[in-house]
């Protein structure tokens, strides 16, 4: 089942302990991030336009963030008038009980889902099957963490932390196929086969949704594979979740995502499904269609003016893929079904500050700035981070009453900077003070917070003679 | 043409070699040094660890440091970004319309030791003499910040005896990232294995860089491993001629 919900169990640095251990996944993902890095970089040079393509987008998406409410009511009147029934969930808690009841008022026991990311925000797998609903996830990755009781480690490849050959392994285990190779054409066709036999059969779809039109009530998903295109057309109810920010004001404005989205995400000049539907039509497709609008916390990151553009995030992983953090921890480091630096500054604004573990992710970063390079509705994540930070920091000081170490030590090091006299005091000091701790002009082991440092790296002494003592006697 | 040197509470403590280096190099290509002996640090531990209340003074003490220099040059690509990026941000986020103008004068002016040489200057030639294999690692800041983009090759490119080598995934960070290095220091850690694992196939004998930061990550983790390589900042090989060598 892959419901990863997006409340961190552990902290960042608690996750990233256990999840760096994992060889085999490092491995992946340096390849996979390294094989989509090279592929993506071709695919954008050959547009003339990525830069004005991407401040459309951005601006796109400001708009529609200082427009949210009308633009999300007219979504609302067009999707009614095309036949579809439109649902608003405040949270998570409201969400699975509305998809809950629909799925059970048709009485059907069974659902196949596709594109399932903001159904596994609200774990809504889990509230299925304990109403007695089985779930099949249809995207082919969904469908390997599903069976193999993981979690999604990437937005777009959930299972990219899994080779062919641990999948080869799941599929001989879980689907009766003991003949199976590790062939990737054969995995694929081993799914398919198992698939297809459900798309026929089921009576109820669950999906996610790239984008909804307001002007027209059109809603949008993209994908690889074409399990979508089937969940979307073949079962009778369709229920898509969609989070508030999916919203756009018109058709138009999709030729700006649609030539963003394939580039930045899968390094595709475009992708090879794209599934559009309006409502519901006699004796085509689904014959009743709910639209699910789920906030869960959404409207509390457009209250902050720094970091509401998280909300601006397509969904394309890019981010992900250059995140030099992201490729070493790996997604599950990140305790949420966003992970990586979109992760990290989206799961923090939609639960809180408060939360402990949440609120240790922006530190996740060396600020080392690719991601924002990388994404192409220019999302500044390094000034998100950095915002969330000092958001982070005033929560301490503000609800704990312990003194706390890295605060006290940081405010020191203000007031030594704060005069030079006092810094080049201190300068003489920290010579003086590490006389026992030098080894070969090296620091070996320190102890506390700079332990951190020294476990694996040597630290320069420092020397007889600052720089300001060197220009006080030869210039 | 004169410029104030911006050492940095790093550079001036850990590595003041690299400030005499910049000083000689400057001076050789013709700038009259001066050193505002009242500046401390930019503040940029303190703004990216999220302590903006502490790192406010410390931006406006910079910024009335440097008030009467020309041109403010810095031997680090990330203290230049943290006034050039940051500084902007940080006034306007205190509130303060008197700082944010300050900051927009004095912005411009700010400029990072190779960015200064190949950009104000418009030299690549700097007249060094460095006999040594090389390698350059680009410095996320300096790269992505400040965009200084092939400067420092094209400087080092130009020095005489120095053979450079070429660092396979150059743009991928080294893992310092400040107080990420001590808060993070596992995944910092691993980041480093990889950066170093890059530099030690090379076989260069020094790796080199804009910022001492970095240095000092790559080049703690080489000397842990007893790697022989060692690293250099940039200042350091361009300051170097026949009849003087630094490092």
């Amino acid at each position: 089942m892959s419901d990863g919900g997006i409340h961190p169990a552990k902290s960042f640095p608690e996750a990233a302990h256990l999840t760096l251990q994992d060889g085999q996944m490092r491995r992946n993902l340096g390849h996979a991030t390294r094989t989509i890095k090279a592929k993506r970089e071709k695919t954008i040079l050959e547009l003339p336009d990525w830069e004005e393509l991407r401040e459309a987008g951005s601006s796109l998406k400001a708009f529609v963030m200082a427009n949210l409410e009308p633009l999300l009511l007219e979504l609302e009147a067009s999707v009614t008038r095309a036949g579809g029934v439109v649902h608003w969930a405040r949270d998570a808690e409201e969400a699975r009980a509305i998809v809950t009841r629909l799925v059970l008022e048709t009485g059907a026991k069974d659902v196949v889902k596709v594109k399932s990311i903001t159904t596994d925000e609200i774990n809504l797998n889990g509230a299925l099957e304990a109403a007695g609903v089985h779930t099949l996830e249809t995207d082919l990755a969904e469908l390997i963490v599903q069976l193999a009781h993981d979690k999604p480690s990437h937005i777009l490849v959930p299972a990219i932390h899994k080779n062919r050959a641990e999948i080869r392994e799941l599929f001989v285990r879980e689907l009766g196929l003991p003949d199976l190779s590790d062939e990737p054409k054969e995995l694929a066709g081993a799914a398919r086969a198992y698939l297809r036999k459900k798309f026929l059969s089921a009576k109820v779809a669950i999906s996610g949704a790239n984008f909804a039109i307001a002007q027209s009530g059109t809603v949008g998903v993209v994908e690889s594979e074409g399990n979508g295109r089937m969940c979307l057309t073949l079962p009778q109810t369709l229920i898509t979740l969609m989070g508030i920010e999916k919203v756009l004001p018109k058709w138009q404005d999709l030729e700006i995502f649609l030539q963003l989205l394939p580039r930045a995400s899968t390094a595709e000049r475009m992708n090879p499904y794209t599934s559009f539907w309006t409502g519901v039509h006699a004796g085509d497709g689904p014959k009743a269609f709910h639209l699910v609008l789920l906030d869960n916390g959404r409207t509390r990151v457009l209250e902050d003016e720094v970091g509401r553009q998280a909300l601006h995030c397509i969904r394309c992983s890019a981010c992900l893929n250059v995140c030099p953090v992201y490729e070493r921890a790996g997604g599950h480091a990140y305790g949420s079904v966003y992970p990586g630096p979109i992760g990290a500054i989206l799961t923090p604004q939609l639960i809180g500050m408060e939360d402990n573990n949440a609120n240790t992710l922006p530190f996740a970063s060396s600020l080392c700035g690719a991601c924002y390079d990388a994404c192409p509705v220019k999302i500044n994540i390094p000034e998100v981070l950095v915002h969330l930070r000092a958001r982070a920091v005033e929560h301490k000081k503000s609800h704990s009453s312990l003194p706390d170490l890295e605060g006290t030590a940081l405010s020191a090091i203000a007031w030594v900077f704060g005069d030079a006299s006092r810094f080049h005091f201190a300068q003489k000091l920290a010579r003086l003070g590490q006389g026992p701790l030098v080894k070969d002009g090296k620091l070996g082991a320190l102890p506390g917070l700079l332990g951190g440092w020294t476990d694996t790296r040597d630290l320069k002494a420092v020397p007889k003679e600052s720089f300001r003592e060197w220009w006080e006697k030869n210039r | 043409m004169k410029a104030s040197l911006f050492i940095t509470c790093l550079n001036d403590t850990l590595f003041p070699g690299t400030g005499v280096a910049t000083t000689l190099l400057l001076e050789r290509l013709g700038v009259t040094v001066d050193f505002p002996a009242s500046q401390t640090c930019c503040g940029q531990m303190h703004f990216n660890t999220g302590y903006h209340t502490q790192a406010l003074p410390l931006i406006r003490k910079f910024v009335e440091d440097f008030r009467h220099s020309d041109y403010v040059v810095t031997p680090s690509g990330s203290c230049a970004a943290m006034v050039r990026d940051a500084y902007p941000r940080a006034a306007q986020q205190a509130g303060d319309r008197q700082l944010a103008l300050e900051v927009e004068l004095l912005t411009p002016r700010v400029f990072e030791l190779s960015e200064f040489i190949t950009g104000v200057l418009g030299l690549e030639d700097v007249g060094a003499y460095y006999p040594h294999r090389v390698t350059y690692h680009p410095t996320c800041h300096a790269m992505r910040l400040l965009r200084v983009g092939d400067g420092p090759v094209r400087l080092l490119r130009k020095v005489g005896g120095l053979e450079l080598l070429e660092l396979a995934d150059a743009d991928t960070c080294c893992g310092f990232g400040g107080t990420f290095a001590v808060k993070n220091a596992e995944t910092s850690s691993a980041m480093l294995s990889d950066k170093i694992a890059r530099v030690i196939t090379t076989r260069a004998e020094v790796c080199t860089a804009g910022d001492n930061s970095c240095l000092m990550h790559i080049g703690g983790g080489l000397s842990r491993l007893q790697a022989g390589t060692r690293v250099v900042h940039l200042a350091e090989i361009l300051a170097s001629t026949r009849a003087e060598v630094f490092a």
